[in-house]
């Protein structure tokens, strides 16, 4: 399975629109894409879920580096749109008390 | 070395000689033999070549000039293919020596898990760690303090294979270096989380469970670090209830405090299972096993002790994935027997 990662900047925000799985081996290239932005000062980083299917342990990691680069550099880290799996992954993991995970609109089943 | 060089070209000039003789079907079956030995002895494709040209102007005497400029021509062609060969070699012997210090590696982390019996009366514990590699990113202890009580952990680092297993050497050192009187489950998880956020990639975390079984009163305190919950299970309700908890995963933030959980283990029979994510990220044809499954595996062994479990549902899941690992395997039963 493979991940695309696409990015949209405008004024100070980044939407990282992510599809696939994230996984071990699909993790380096969303580092690569994402860390960077993180690293802009007062830039609001936000990373769009709805197309992921699944996160690995691999691929939490990098939300993990994602978080604490944002608060090195003084930017803003969002994730939207995480399906039920990947909210419980972050819910299990406590990570959901430390980032700013926003409610998926979409009915859940 | 020139008497070896004299042989060769003889048996070759034999071989050579029966095969445009009357022997082909021998001489064939005898050439694989003579490949086979010349790749024991290193020999490179354009030193064969060199052989063939050699013995064949020997046998054959008036050979067309073309026939020979041919020769040079698939000499420089196979030399190529000798430089890769011997790129070859190289890899593989380099491989051979990786593999030698992995094994001496794995070995090494073997070492770090508990093997020796938990004989504690009144208690009937199992456990089962199984990594997908070589080596594996799982951890699990137990002990018993000097009031008697059991400490059990099950910890999972990010990944698996090496880096893995590197810190999961971390992790067993930090809990050997904590003080000799009991702790709090939830101390021993802020100790451990300060350790591991000062020492560990800013993209890698460790996920655990400790607790702390008390075989007088039958009360189990617990602490997850993010960790994948585990289950407790009421022989009285013959009803399985997950270990819900809060607690964000080691090595994030230096400074967490982690909430404590006390169940009560009231009847004979009643026992908690501990496990690692690689039994529940398990996907079979591309679908995850639901934990429900796993509670499935664990009641058609309910009957055996807690070791006979761990075992066995480790190799239903073996089975149900093909022998194929996707990452390691910890499963860990502390039954109350009396």
């Amino acid at each position: 399975m493979n991940l695309s990662v696409n990015v949209q900047e405008e004024q100070g925000t980044a939407v990282v629109y992510l599809a696939g799985e994230v996984d071990v081996y699909t993790a380096p290239a969303l580092k690569e894409t994402l860390l960077p932005l993180t690293e802009q000062s007062s830039t609001t980083v936000i990373v769009n879920l709805s197309d992921v299917t699944y996160i690995d342990s691999t691929g939490l990691g990098i939300f993990i580096g994602a978080l604490k680069s944002s608060g090195k550099a003084g930017s803003k880290l969002k994730i939207t749109g995480a399906n039920v799996r990947v909210k419980r992954l972050f819910t299990i993991t406590g990570l959901n008390e430390v980032l700013d995970i926003e409610e998926d609109q979409r009915e859940e089943v | 070395m020139e008497k070896t060089k004299l042989s060769m070209y003889r048996s070759y000039r034999k071989l050579l000689h029966n095969y445009l003789g009357s022997n082909r079907e021998e001489a064939l079956h005898c050439a694989r033999q003579w490949s086979k030995k010349m790749i024991d002895q290193d020999m490179s494709p354009e030193e064969m070549v060199s052989l063939h040209v050699a013995v064949f102007k020997e046998l054959v005497a008036e050979l067309p000039m073309e026939t020979i400029d041919s020769f040079d021509l698939l000499l420089e062609v196979m030399n190529g293919y000798g430089r890769a060969h011997r790129e070859h070699l190289n890899l593989r012997d380099r491989q051979r020596q990786l593999d030698a210090e992995l094994e001496i590696a794995a070995r090494m982390q073997k070492s770090l898990l508990q093997e020796n019996k938990l004989n504690v009366k009144g208690v009937d514990f199992g456990v089962i760690s199984v990594p997908a590699g070589i080596m594996s990113g799982d951890y699990y202890h137990y002990d018993i303090d000097d009031h008697g009580h059991i400490g059990v952990a099950v910890a999972d680092v990010i990944g698996k294979g090496i880096p893995a297993a590197m810190c999961m050497s971390m992790i067993k050192y930090a809990m050997d270096m904590l003080p000799a009187q009991r702790l709090r489950p939830g101390t021993i998880l802020q100790n451990l989380n300060r350790v591991v956020a000062r020492n560990i990639d800013d993209d890698m975390f460790i996920t655990m469970t400790y607790g702390s079984y008390n075989p007088e009163c039958h009360h189990f305190c617990f602490a997850s670090a993010g960790h994948e919950p585990g289950f407790i299970y009421s022989a009285n309700t013959d009803m399985f209830h997950d270990m819900e908890t809060k607690g964000i995963v080691l090595g994030v933030s230096p400074n967490v405090a982690y909430q404590e959980y006390t169940i009560s283990l009231r009847h004979k029979g009643d026992f908690i299972v501990l496990l690692s994510d690689g039994v529940t990220e398990t996907r079979i044809n591309g679908q995850f096993l639901e934990r429900n499954h796993i509670i499935q595996l664990i009641r058609k062994y309910i009957h055996l002790p807690a070791q006979t479990i761990v075992e066995q549902v480790h190799s239903e899941m073996e089975k149900i994935q093909g022998f194929q690992r996707n990452d390691d395997f910890t499963l860990m039963i502390l039954r109350r027997n009396v």
